[in-house]
């Protein structure tokens, strides 16, 4: 009897469960009126707050011009932030609907964890770095050195590989966080803090006398970080992928935060005209307007703008474009077109 | 027929009808009643959760297996108390977690121990300095968060220490300990370790290989003991029987460590001390930051609560006990040990029982500074990259529970020993 009772509870309870008929994440957006978008707990130039609790970063801006896009205001952005370890979770959980935090798209993330890579906007890749005093040029030179890593990374795997490859032993301090590895790298307490190039630099730039420390020249993984969503839900999926290929594709047809109100406006260029709606109705075939595209590029201005103003070589970040210029300049940035 | 039956006399009381009601008002379904009702809430409550997990899980698209346990790691661990490298698999990665969490659990339990008796028993002296400071350490450590402690101790080690590169050149701005024994630096303390020039090979058990010298050695030190606790009963036997006690201590001495020494010398022990190779101290055990700061964080903190219940214990014995030792003319040293402390277990032993557990469980604290235990191995590194959260969580889950059930199993067993045997 008791049996009974339970399969009839079981069943009672999926059946309303069934019932409860999800909600598409573009429809849950534009009611909650907020994009939840997971960032990093604080890495200079791609995700922290500024002096007046503003986020502003490189993998900020992919969430401002979401919000833009598709709520028509880049400010409205709930940030959480996530660690290494918290932000599949809150991913998957839907505590966040876009997860931009320098994360590293793999197979197994985008196929055993469900989620979905809708592209690369930083291709990056793993280093080392030490302090000059050291005196240790190459990263073949580091046998027996305590490396700080920050757990729940690929990072953390990739040096697993790199040393057993190279039949080198090494001495791993796992640690949660970037701010806490800087202090324990700062501290001494490791010889070596490893992390993506792109976070050494960051790190570094964070640093009282960032001249002290190298960053050696090996480059030991592919490290292409890109914004990520849940799998099942293409509209969202296309959404962000297409807002990001947006940004790409203003840089190299000259579309900038600058000129876009003349350009809206139509020109004589067609993909342009597509792009920014002034011909034809691209937005609608996702459910948005026809002038999504306007408003993510006017959020924070087309690729280049917001490298520039973010990592760029004129920030204390200073990272040159290397494989993140235009497939024309001879990197890796290729949008496909807006047709 | 009727008739005759309806004539005879019943001799049984008339039995009332069941009706529905009587669940409700009559005493003796009433409690049947409502255990039934809550039983079925229960089980409702646990249906609904697990169709709640199959149905989010099926709508997430994933499925329930642990066969990532037998997937390769890929990660490094840095304390490893058995053979372990990148390439093994999860599940042995998070055996090399759980035997760290025990590590650290058993350290912290001893020192809490030993401190909590000293401070509970210093804490009543008479003393005025000696009774204040007590009470000074016992308030500050236990009215302040155990992970500010770990972190505190953590920040000490890292922040305070040399860094092994001080102790380089031929004018080195540190130096070791003890004769270049210990050397104490912001990656951890390394001290000298026992080797052995002639190995007797390991002991294959399956996922665990002890190593055969260690086990002999262990193995003789227990025969020792046992011949040591018979020639105690021995001696108690002599002075019921004369009045007089013989002299055990030379004896027992040997008996201890004689054997030990013997099996050191036969197998070629030496030690070995650490030194500076590359880039850090090499040779000798290292005992890391993360377990230092684990170690002192739990130790020193739960070590003020178990101080606590010592003096509870010492407090709850009438102090006519104490005055009656004194009247025979024992000294307060041996008073303390020989009347008060032995009646005080009964009243120490099951709140030391929780306080054993909390450190245990507390040893999940470890992933704040970086303690590879169950928590960060099984349940950090190895969800993250396997995305196993739930199957990760629930086995975790079942570990803690059932090493916590194994130390209360076991420190009951002890209790039921020391308590007042009523005959």
């Amino acid at each position: 009897m008791k049996k009974s009772v339970f399969l009839g509870a079981f069943a009672a309870t999926s059946l309303v469960a069934g019932l409860a008929q999800a909600q598409s994440t573009l429809e849950t957006v534009q009611t909650r009126g907020e994009l939840n978008c997971g960032v990093s707990t604080g890495l200079a130039g791609f995700s922290a707050p500024d002096g007046n609790g503003v986020w502003q970063g490189f993998d900020v801006a992919v969430c401002r011009a979401v919000a833009a896009a598709v709520l028509e205001d880049p400010m409205a952005v709930n940030f959480v932030p996530t660690t290494g370890q918290t932000r599949f979770s809150a991913l998957a959980s839907g505590e966040v609907d876009v997860l931009a935090r320098n994360t590293t798209w793999t197979f197994s993330r985008d196929v055993d964890l469900n989620f979905t890579f809708v592209g690369t906007n930083y291709y990056d890749g793993q280093g080392f770095m030490v302090t000059r005093d050291l005196g240790v040029g190459s990263a073949l030179e580091l046998d027996g050195a305590t490396v700080c890593i920050q757990t729940g990374t690929t990072t953390e795997l990739n040096l697993a590989d790199y040393f057993r490859v190279n039949g080198m032993s090494y001495e791993p301090v796992p640690i949660e966080t970037n701010a806490e590895a800087q202090q324990q790298y700062l501290a001494g307490a490791c010889d070596v803090y490893t992390t993506d190039v792109s976070g050494l630099a960051a790190t570094r730039a964070s640093f009282a006398s960032p001249s002290d420390h190298v960053i050696l020249p090996e480059v030991i993984s592919k490290e292409p970080l890109g914004p990520a969503v849940r799998h099942g839900d293409d509209q969202w999926a296309d959404i962000v992928q297409w807002t990001l290929f947006a940004l790409i594709a203003a840089e190299e047809l000259g579309v900038t935060s600058a000129n876009i109100d003349e350009m809206k406006a139509g020109t004589d260029n067609p993909e342009i005209n597509r792009m920014l709606g002034s011909e034809g109705d691209l937005g609608a075939m996702f459910g948005l307007d026809s002038e999504w595209a306007v408003r993510a590029i006017a959020a924070g201005g087309n690729y280049g703008e917001i490298f520039s103003a973010t990592i760029g070589e004129q920030t204390p970040i200073g990272l040159a474009r290397g494989l993140n210029a235009q497939w024309t300049q001879g990197g890796l940035l290729y949008a496909p077109p807006f047709r | 027929m009727s008739t005759s039956d309806d004539l005879r006399i019943k001799t049984t009381a008339p039995k009332p009808a069941f009706r529905l009601s009587m669940l409700l008002y009559d005493q003796r379904y009433r409690s049947i009643t409502i255990q039934v009702f809550f039983l079925f809430m229960l089980m409702l409550g646990a249906a609904w959760l697990i169709d709640n997990t199959v149905n989010n899980l099926r709508a997430l698209g994933r499925d329930f297996s642990f066969a990532f346990l037998n997937a390769p790691a890929g990660y490094d661990i840095n304390q490893r108390p058995i053979e372990y490298n990148s390439q093994m698999t999860h599940g042995r990665a998070a055996l090399v977690g759980f035997l760290n969490t025990l590590i650290l659990a058993v350290l912290a339990c001893m020192l809490a121990t030993v401190l909590g008796v000293i401070a509970g028993v210093l804490r009543l002296s008479n003393n005025w300095i000696v009774g204040r400071l007590m009470t000074v350490y016992i308030e500050v450590f236990r009215n302040i968060p155990t992970l500010l402690w770990i972190l505190i101790f953590g920040a000490i080690m890292t922040e305070a220490m040399p860094a092994p590169s001080a102790f380089r050149g031929d004018d080195p701005a540190a130096s070791m300990l003890f004769n270049d024994a210990v050397a104490v630096t912001n990656r951890g303390v390394y001290v000298p370790s026992i080797m052995f020039l002639r190995d007797l090979g390991d002991l294959r058990l399956g996922p665990v290989a002890p190593s055969l010298n260690w086990l002999l050695v262990f193995l003789v030190l227990i025969v020792g003991v046992y011949a040591n606790k018979r020639l105690i009963e021995h001696a108690t036997a002599v002075q019921n029987a004369t009045g007089v006690r013989p002299k055990t201590w030379w004896k027992s001495i040997l008996i201890l460590l004689g054997p030990v020494v013997v099996i050191f010398i036969a197998l070629g022990a030496y030690l070995e001390y650490p030194e500076l190779r590359g880039f850090n101290f090499a040779g000798g055990t290292h005992l890391r930051n993360s377990l230092i700061a684990m170690w002192l964080g739990l130790g020193i903190y739960t070590g003020a609560f178990v101080a606590e219940n010592v003096r509870a214990g010492i407090l709850a014995i009438s102090k006519g006990q104490t005055e009656a030792a004194f009247a025979l003319g024992m000294q307060p040293g041996k008073t303390m040990r020989l009347v008060i402390l032995p009646q005080a277990l009964r009243v120490i032993i099951p709140p030391l029982i929780s306080q054993y557990l909390n450190i245990t469980k507390n040893t999940s604290l470890g992933l704040a500074v970086g303690y590879m235990d169950l928590r960060s191995t099984l349940g950090g590194i190895t969800i993250n990259q396997t995305g196993r959260e739930l199957e990760g969580m629930l086995l975790m889950m079942l570990i803690y529970l059932a090493i916590s059930l194994t130390i209360s199993g076991a420190m009951n067993v002890y209790n039921s020993r020391v308590k007042l045997k009523e005959r």
